[in-house]
């Protein structure tokens, strides 16, 4: 999935800086500390800005681009913000066959925004992502940590709804 | 002691359908009721029928009450645990005889299926230790270390003839000879949880519902094979199962079942859990290893084979998390108990997780040689809404489909292989007849080009190049010389690719085309998607027996292509129809057919 990079500006916090200074210290002489390193600073910032991937890289003493290598490479890793919901639409091969790619067009239908998109007041942000693991209840979506499954495209706006 | 334990499973599709909440009732109800210390409420791991959830279970009675809301609660709390009459408006249907109430076991579901990796799915409480311990957990270990050689155990698990049941399913036994025979200061033992495979949640299932059992399972390959450090490789996109990972590595230091000397046998063994970041490919095992090592998860070219050089340069054996689950069974009922089981080259049994156009979804554990049809008929409960069954696919995207001429064929290892799919970790997605095949190729594909990590040339240019040739089809722009120009490529990407993402992906391309050659033929001759599936290849028509002239269509329109008097049956103009489905969508008289 192509990664986009933010021009929104950085407003890290100086706690948020002390947190993660803390992340980098219990991890300093561990092997191969980049990985958790990096999804400790999605869990304090949200996203991996640039400035944040310097700190990591700075702290850890490692290159710059060894952490973008790393940040670019795995899907969790988030280089633009999300929304304050964030919703994620299941396109594995289950939810797939029963219909999940009709959600993600009434979704794009009702708030203007595509997968790997967020809406300009920064409410919603959406993305297809790959198997959750609840193929029993497909299709499914989630906003959040709430999960919604065997929808239909009419009930997505009834989901939306509760996140206006 | 309580005089009734009720059962609710916990696993992630229950925990979707509001399970929390039902167990937040249930217990406020039974304080309400003052029954604290007659009923024991239990939160499990997923009991397998995730079609059915929230699910839960009333022992002694064995009552299946199936999709409970929190409304329910009080009903059943007051009738069945107060009163001890069972709400039989709640209980799963085919579980309701006559004159009985029949137990799970007999259920369609449940009768063909031998539970052995997941023996402990659903029935006990996966965050306590000792209701493993109780289940005989443990044991295993306590054996190896205090009775068996590490030859011995090996042996064992040879004579067994288990095979990995991550997809590829190499001996595990002769792996880990493999890694015994290196000598080196330090090797490890690695769990593969990294499930990626789109529409499989057996491992996930087994984390959640029986954690212990891969702890214990990977401590006796340390024995085995003379590590002292394990890796548990999981997606962090299963919360749950790290959570309970957490707490039973946690447990099980404390017991000191993990950790320094255990059983005073001067054998040390840890654990250490690492979250996978969401890339398929690191269920590749060398990819794997190099994003435990914390860098992109590239793989690398074999040989060396990790047990001579894997993680940090060490001998390292890695196992899926289903063959993990089978090992502490094999060490204390014995080699010729799980050999008893499955065909002849493919022992055991196989977890399916049954997805798609099927009644019952959900995981199965059957056999190795049990045949499609009893899978998705007898247990699957077959194919809902009246339609037909078409295809199976297995091994997602590295695997093919079963066309319902193999119905019949006894599925193992080499039986799937030989009609161009496989095992896989066990994903099986049932499609009917309004699922394209054409169209899921193209899903799959799109998937790989996605998931290449971008090392090698055949894999990221040559993936991106058949999904191409398969997106000019669905579009009705493809040409017969393109079918053969699409197996041509996808021969020279198996042979040439550097890892198995790559020199499986071509696999759903090769096996729709085998199978159903007439389907992309009809897409290219005839312009039709004989599915009703690719769009540009639709046109919406009206039916003029069923329109009642109610106008709802024509005002849904939203670029006027539906003219029509009211009373009077409307028409689509098919040049300036976009094929958005709105009219299809609100017609009440199902008057609208797409072909």
């Amino acid at each position: 999935m192509q990664k986009r990079i933010s021009s929104i500006p950085f407003k890290g916090t100086p706690e948020q800086a002390k947190q993660l200074a803390e992340v980098i210290e219990q991890h300093k002489n561990q092997r191969g500390s980049v990985l958790p390193v990096l999804q400790a600073a999605q869990e304090i910032y949200g996203y991996l800005p640039v400035e944040v991937q310097t700190m990591v890289a700075e702290g850890l003493d490692v290159p710059l681009e060894t952490v973008y290598g790393v940040s670019t490479f795995y899907s969790q890793f988030a280089l633009t913000p999300k929304g304050q919901y964030h919703i994620s639409v299941c396109l594995g091969t289950a939810c797939y066959v029963k219909g999940s790619g009709k959600l993600i067009e009434k979704i794009t239908e009702k708030l203007g925004i595509g997968p790997e998109e967020c809406t300009p007041d920064g409410r919603f942000s959406l993305t297809a992502c790959r198997c959750v693991g609840a193929c029993g209840l497909a299709p499914v979506l989630t906003v959040n940590d709430d999960v919604y499954g065997r929808l239909t495209p009419e009930e997505v706006e009834g989901v939306l709804a509760k996140y206006m | 002691m309580y005089r009734s334990n009720v059962l609710v499973c916990g696993g992630t599709g229950c925990t979707s359908s509001n399970s929390e909440k039902i167990i937040e009732a249930l217990k406020e109800e039974i304080a309400k009721n003052g029954l604290e210390q007659e009923v024991n409420v239990v939160r499990t791991g997923c009991f397998g029928l995730c079609a059915l959830g929230p699910i839960m279970i009333v022992y002694p009675e064995g009552s299946f009450y199936s999709r409970v809301t929190v409304e329910d609660i009080p009903e059943i709390v007051e009738e069945h645990l107060l009163k001890g009459r069972i709400v039989k408006r709640l209980l799963y249907q085919e579980t309701v005889a006559e004159d009985r109430i029949k137990s799970l076991n007999e259920t369609d579901f449940y009768a063909k299926q031998r539970r052995t990796a997941l023996r402990n799915c659903g029935v006990i409480n996966p965050e306590n230790i000792d209701e493993y311990i109780a289940m005989d957990g443990y044991a295993a270990l306590g054996k190896v270390l205090t009775e068996m050689t590490p030859k011995d155990v090996i042996d064992v698990i040879t004579a067994s003839g288990l095979r990995g049941r991550g997809g590829a399913g190499f001996p595990t036994g002769r792996k880990w000879s493999f890694a015994a025979a290196n000598q080196a200061d330090q090797k490890y033992v690695c769990c593969n949880a990294d499930e990626g495979d789109p529409g499989a949640f057996m491992d996930r299932s087994v984390l959640e519902g029986d954690p212990h059992v891969v702890l214990e399972a990977m401590a006796i390959a340390g024995y085995a094979i003379g590590a002292s450090q394990g890796y548990i490789y999981v997606r962090a996109e299963y919360p749950i199962a790290v959570k309970r990972l957490q707490i039973a590595i946690d447990q099980a230091h404390e017991y000191g079942l993990l950790g320094d000397n255990i059983f005073n046998s001067g054998f040390s063994f840890d654990i250490e859990l690492r979250l996978g970041a969401g890339a398929f490919v690191c269920g590749e095992e060398t990819a794997l290893m190099t994003s435990i090592e914390g860098k992109r998860g590239e793989p690398r070219p074999r040989p060396p084979f990790p047990a001579v050089k894997g993680l940090f340069g060490k001998p390292t054996i890695l196992n899926n998390v289903e063959t993990w689950a089978n090992v502490p069974q094999i060490i204390l009922k014995g080699a010729e108990w799980f050999s008893s089981m499955g065909t002849e080259k493919s022992k055991g049994t196989k977890v399916f997780a049954l997805g798609g156009k099927i009644k019952h979804t959900g995981l199965v554990e059957v056999p190795m040689g049990t045949t499609l049809r009893e899978i998705v008929e007898e247990i699957g409960g077959g194919v809902p809404n009246g339609h037909t069954f078409k295809a199976a696919q297995t091994g997602g995207p590295s695997g093919g489909c079963i066309p319902a001429e193999h119905f019949d064929i006894p599925i193992d290892y080499d039986n799937l292989l030989a009609i161009g799919s496989m095992m896989g970790s066990g994903g099986l997605i049932v499609m009917d007849d309004t699922t394209c095949m054409v169209d899921i190729a193209k899903f799959f594909l799109e998937f790989t080009v996605d998931e290449s990590c971008g090392k090698c040339t055949p894999c990221r240019v040559g993936t991106k190049r058949l999904y191409e040739i398969l997106d000019k089809i669905t579009k009705g722009n493809g040409t017969m010389e393109d079918l053969d120009r699409l197996e041509r490529l996808c021969y020279y990407i198996k042979d040439n690719a550097l890892c198995g993402l790559g020199q499986t992906a071509p696999n759903p391309v090769l096996s729709t085309l085998r199978y159903f050659r007439d389907e992309y033929i009809a897409h290219v001759v005839d312009k039709k998607c004989p599915a009703g599936v690719c769009k540009a290849l639709l046109n919406y028509h009206i039916d003029p027996d069923k329109c009642r002239g109610c106008t709802l269509c024509a005002r849904n329109c939203p670029v006027g292509a539906i003219s029509g008097t009211v009373k009077q049956p409307h028409v689509i103009d098919t040049a300036k129809c976009i094929k958005c489905g709105a009219c299809m969508e609100k017609c009440k008289f199902g008057a609208i057919e797409k072909k």
